[in-house]
């Protein structure tokens, strides 16, 4: 398929500005660009075709499955998309004086309400702009706690063997370094070694929970007291929140900080890599450290508080991917607090649905119940028969499904890690696991058919050495 | 209540008994029950989508749309061509995730490699990555990217966003790398200042061109001065400008960044916006970020993929120069569109139509007793200028009007206004912000 | 090369010295063939202390980093910029592919002979 650049011809484009009404200002010589601008030259017509081209080499939730562990892939419903096009929202400048984003301010301070009823948490700030950028936030009020009461020895974070890449790097990003410690073989944390690392440097502790294999640490309220009779505080990493809606919350678990990912758990969609928003939770003992200021009601209406002076600062222009947030809060609206706790049991339903009905064929490394995802292993199978998880993975494209996540989390070898979430049919999900039955079948039957898979697809599989060694990152002219 | 669980109660039922399970409490035997929710959450019960439709509609309808615009400050209004909604509510790019499987994300990979050329194009640099959360977060990474080991100081001028000055500062905090502010000289970086500033510990120096006034800086003056100390040259700027402007990449920048929201993205009331960040060949493999790269497939076709993922989280995990894990996708895509729908014509007509319908609403506005331009230097489409009367009541005066005036500016700025003019805003409307003007100062 | 020569660190380095205070250090061949193909390679800066055992540069592949540790200390002499353009040419030719030149080497961590590594990779396979 070719790229924008290589369709059109010189002197094509489209009508888009009218001409000057007023006098034309020019650029002063020394200020004016000198250097060649080259833009494609394109029709409206070809522009709509190119990109429905490439809409047509895209998997979405739309298209099928897509059962992507620690991403919670649920459907994104139209009604949120319709409200995040309201022209009452998309043509606010965020500059507007306060009487006049009245609607703006009831959306954050709803959302607010909401998701701090459903974390257990006593505020929410909206600024961080997607998880990652939460978690760095959080890291940074623990980092402003503790120098607040001049206990600045405090300066390591532990995060387990098991967290997604995000938490050493965003607690690094904060200023501190990171203490590993080791989960135990059936993937919680290892309470004794956990003792062992805790001490007077220890500023907090990062944890999942579900964890990163989806399993619920039954020793959660230990955890977090062993963190906070050291000193430390605890942070929640939302990002598996889909599990426990309705059925147990952070605050109450232990934690003072959390993120959510409103593209994750409350339903915003993708966008094939972004915007998301990753808001940050707090209870009140860090709350003046926020980055926003704090949104209040009264009788006039709403109106944005002084920030307190203590605050880390802004992590972003503006207050947030406010957009993101309108979808969360129609979410959140449509659920309700009924509809809210009956995702999270379905999504967990769904998860130990399929888990239980391919635990014959594929190694589950983990015993019982899971939560909203589970982890299967291929180390056997690799074993065995030299199919490694890629090759399933690639093999599932075949068949018109978004394979599970790989490789993650990194204490799983050849980890596979499935989130069917709770908008899947079981039609579809039966339908899933007939799909990698046969794959299982294939591996131990016909190892090699799976090795140059996919087939069925736009393209193979690429060639990420040279694409590392010698990049090629944009078109030349 | 919706919930958008598709199966059925019978259905639950039959999976819960294959499983072995009661009932679904019994799937969460693992939390303890001090942990247990034993009530339902204090908040309010579903509603049906058209009740939803109502509501938050309603909620929307308690902000006020101006119909005319006079205001900037990192978030300007201008014109998004119809092709560009259409594209990007596309349900495929919609709800598509991050493309880690290539075979079926072509449509991605590919959007953004060709974004990735155009923000190349447009600031003239070599590399650019798949776009970070907005322009004072790229702003931020950029700074960092900089650092040394024997270079941590960041130099930055006091007339950059301030803004994005405080998030530099957030991102620098508890970090090696120290921030200092090189002040202001009727309204442009001090040149003399500045100089003193740089020594060799110098990591960097960030100019905002045109910067926060609007005000058209001495790029090339500044670029020498870091560059004979050996500090890296940021340069934020305008994507819009660059249409018209010398690019970062002739004044000698070494990283170019800036907010894209101009390129397609409504105001939003501030978001989701876009960061882009560009540099050269020599600092790549520093940028933070999503990278695309183009490579072969197995049968030798052209395909695109995430490359350089070693720099990454996700694989470097603590000793990442950046924790970013995702990029604004589907915000790139729509920069993209924008400007294929506008061509190089189309976004040099953007820049041109801004920067005149600026300097005619200056020459109106300075027409009125009290309204003189504060700084005299050249400007794009950004200017400010004193004010004839109360501050307030101008401004609500014009509100009333359906019309949002310039910025009131603070600090040492108290008093002033930054006014803003893109290719929106037409001649009969200055008029009529003139006029009413000429009301108020005659009340 | 005499491959008596080559001294070897258990994190799979291999060390050679040109004279008593200064060596060239690379990886071997079980540890370039373990890595898998490489993109990229981390190197210090001229100048740049390192000690023995500890990180001194690491290598990149598509999907992995991994540390290289440094059999000895000292001062950073020279460092092997065909590797910054080629990084391939460690997994084809790992024992020329030398990654830095230390000077005024003053420690070592317990290294073994050419038989003593073949010993202890045969052990790990």
């Amino acid at each position: 398929m070719k790229l924008i650049f290589e369709k059109g011809m010189i002197g094509r484009g489209c009508d888009i500005l009218p001409e000057c009404d007023v006098a034309v200002t020019k650029v002063q010589e020394s200020l004016s660009r000198k250097k060649e601008l080259h833009l494609p030259q394109v029709s409206e017509t070809e522009i709509s075709r190119h990109y429905t081209q490439l809409m047509k080499r895209t998997f979405g939730i739309n298209d099928g499955f897509y059962p992507l562990g620690s991403c919670t892939m649920k459907y994104n419903p139209k009604i949120n998309e319709d409200m995040a096009k309201l022209p009452g929202f998309t043509d606010i400048h965020p500059l507007q004086p306060q009487a006049c984003v009245q609607g703006c301010l009831e959306v954050m301070k709803l959302a607010e309400e909401y998701l701090t009823e459903i974390t257990g948490m006593d505020h929410i700030d909206f600024q961080p702009a997607a998880g990652a950028h939460g978690e760095f936030t959080g890291m940074k009020l623990i980092k402003a706690y503790h120098e607040s009461r001049n206990d600045s020895k405090r300066n390591k974070i532990i995060v387990p063997d098991s967290a997604h890449g995000t938490n050493p790097a965003s607690a690094a990003m904060a200023g501190f370094s990171v203490i590993n410690v080791a989960s135990t073989r059936e993937g919680y944390v290892d309470i004794e070694e956990l003792k062992k690392v805790v001490g007077e440097d220890t500023a907090g502790f990062m944890l999942t929970n579900p964890n990163t294999v989806g399993l619920f640490d039954e020793n959660i309220l230990e955890i977090t007291k062993i963190i906070h009779d050291g000193g430390g505080l605890n942070y929640y990493d939302g990002a598996n929140l889909n599990a426990i809606m309705g059925i147990a919350r952070p605050g109450d678990m232990g934690f003072d900080v959390v993120h959510l990912n409103l593209h994750k758990t409350f339903s915003t969609p993708h966008g094939g890599g972004g915007p998301g928003s990753g808001p940050v939770g707090c209870k009140e003992i860090l709350a003046d450290y926020l980055p926003s200021p704090r949104i209040s009601k009264n009788d006039t209406g709403y109106k944005l508080e002084m920030k307190s002076e203590a605050s880390i600062g802004r992590v972003k222009a503006f207050y947030g991917n406010f957009l993101v947030v309108v979808r969360a809060l129609t979410y959140m609206i449509t659920l309700g607090g009924d509809g809210l706790k009956n995702a999270s049991e379905n999504a967990v339903l769904n998860a130990n649905y399929m888990m239980h009905r391919l635990k014959d064929k594929y190694q589950i490394p983990f015993e019982g119940y899971c939560m909203h995802e589970f982890v299967i292993s291929i180390e056997e199978l690799k074993k065995k028969n030299g199919v490694a998880a890629i090759d399933i993975a690639k093999a599932i494209l075949d068949y018109g499904m978004h394979p599970p996540t790989m490789y993650f989390p990194l204490i799983v070898h050849e980890a596979l890690m499935v989130e069917p979430t709770e908008t899947e049919t079981k039609e579809t999900m039966d339908e899933a696991i007939a799909v990698l039955e046969m794959i299982y079948d294939k591996a131990v039957q016909n190892p090699e058919s799976l090795h140059a898979c996919p087939v069925n697809t736009p393209v193979g599989r690429p060639d990420e050495v040279s694409a590392a060694r010698n990049p090629i990152l944009r078109y030349q002219y | 209540m919706g919930t958008y669980v598709p199966n059925s109660i019978k259905e639950q039922r039959e999976m819960l008994q294959e499983i072995g399970a009661d009932n679904m409490e019994e799937l969460f035997h693992a939390v303890p029950d001090e942990v247990y929710l034993k009530n339902p959450l204090k908040l309010p019960k579903g509603l049906s989508e058209m009740d939803v439709r109502r509501r938050i509609t309603e909620i929307a309808g308690k902000n006020s749309v101006y119909h005319s615009i006079f205001r900037g400050c990192g978030a300007y209004n201008h014109y998004i061509p119809a092709i560009v909604k259409q594209v990007t509510s596309k349900e495929e790019f919609v709800t598509a995730y991050t493309p880690y499987q290539a075979e079926i994300s072509q449509g991605i990979l590919q959007s953004i490699f060709e974004y990735q050329t155009m923000i190349c194009e447009l600031t003239g640099m070599e590399v650019s990555n798949a776009s970070v959360y907005d322009g004072a977060t790229a702003a931020a990474e950029a700074v960092i990217m900089c650092k040394e080991r024997s270079r941590k100081v960041a130099v930055i001028s006091e007339t950059v966003n301030p803004e994005t000055i405080e998030t530099i500062k957030t991102y620098c905090s508890n970090t090696e790398m120290e921030v200092i502010i090189a002040p202001g000289k009727d309204g442009k970086t001090d040149l003399e200042e500045l100089s003193n500033l740089l020594d060799d510990k110098a990591a960097c120096v960030l100019l905002q061109q045109p910067n926060y006034f609007g005000q058209l800086e001495d790029g090339d003056a500044i670029g020498e001065l870091a560059s004979k100390r050996g500090a890296k040259y940021i340069m934020n700027c305008n994507p819009i400008s660059l249409g018209i402007l010398k690019t970062p990449a002739e004044y000698g920048a070494d990283i170019a960044v800036g907010e894209g929201q101009p390129l397609g993205l409504p105001l939003s009331f501030g978001g989701p916006y876009l960061g882009f960040m560009a540099t050269t060949e020599k600092m790549m493999r520093k940028l933070p970020g999503r990278i695309v790269g183009e490579t072969k497939d197995s049968k030798g076709e052209r395909a695109f993929v995430l490359t350089l993922q070693a720099r990454e989280q996700h694989i470097r995990r603590e000793k990442a120069s950046s924790n970013i894990c995702s990029n604004q996708a589907l915000c790139a895509m729509t920069a993209a569109v924008y400007l294929s729908a506008m061509g190089k014509r189309g976004l040099q007509q953007a820049a041109e139509l801004s920067m005149s319908k600026a300097h005619y609403l200056a020459s109106r506005l300075c027409e009125l007793d009290g309204y003189q331009m504060v700084y005299q230097g050249e400007y794009f489409n950004e200017f400010v200028t004193s004010v004839g009367g109360n501050i307030e009541n101008v401004l609500s005066r014009l509100e009333q009007r359906g019309i949002l005036g310039g910025y009131p500016l603070k600090d040492k700025n108290e008093g002033q206004i930054l006014w803003c003019a893109t290719e929106v805003n037409t001649k009969k409307e200055i008029d009529s912000l003139v006029e009413i003007l000429k009301e108020v100062e005659s009340i | 090369m005499k491959k008596e020569e080559f001294q070897y660190a258990k994190s799979h380095e291999w060390v050679q010295f040109q004279d008593t205070t200064t060596a060239k250090v690379g990886i071997s061949d079980y540890a370039q063939n373990e890595l898998g193909d490489l993109v990229f390679i981390n190197l210090p800066e001229v100048g740049d202390e390192v000690a023995a055992g500890e990180t001194f540069a690491d290598v990149e592949s598509v999907k992995a980093v991994s540390n290289v540790y440094s059999p000895v200390t000292g001062i950073v002499k020279a460092i092997n910029e065909d590797l910054l353009d080629q990084p391939e040419f460690v997994n084809s030719n790992p024992m020329e592919a030398w990654f830095v030149e230390i000077e005024e080497i003053s420690d070592k961590v317990a290294l073994l002979s050419e038989t003593e590594y073949e010993e202890l990779i045969g052990k790990e396979e």
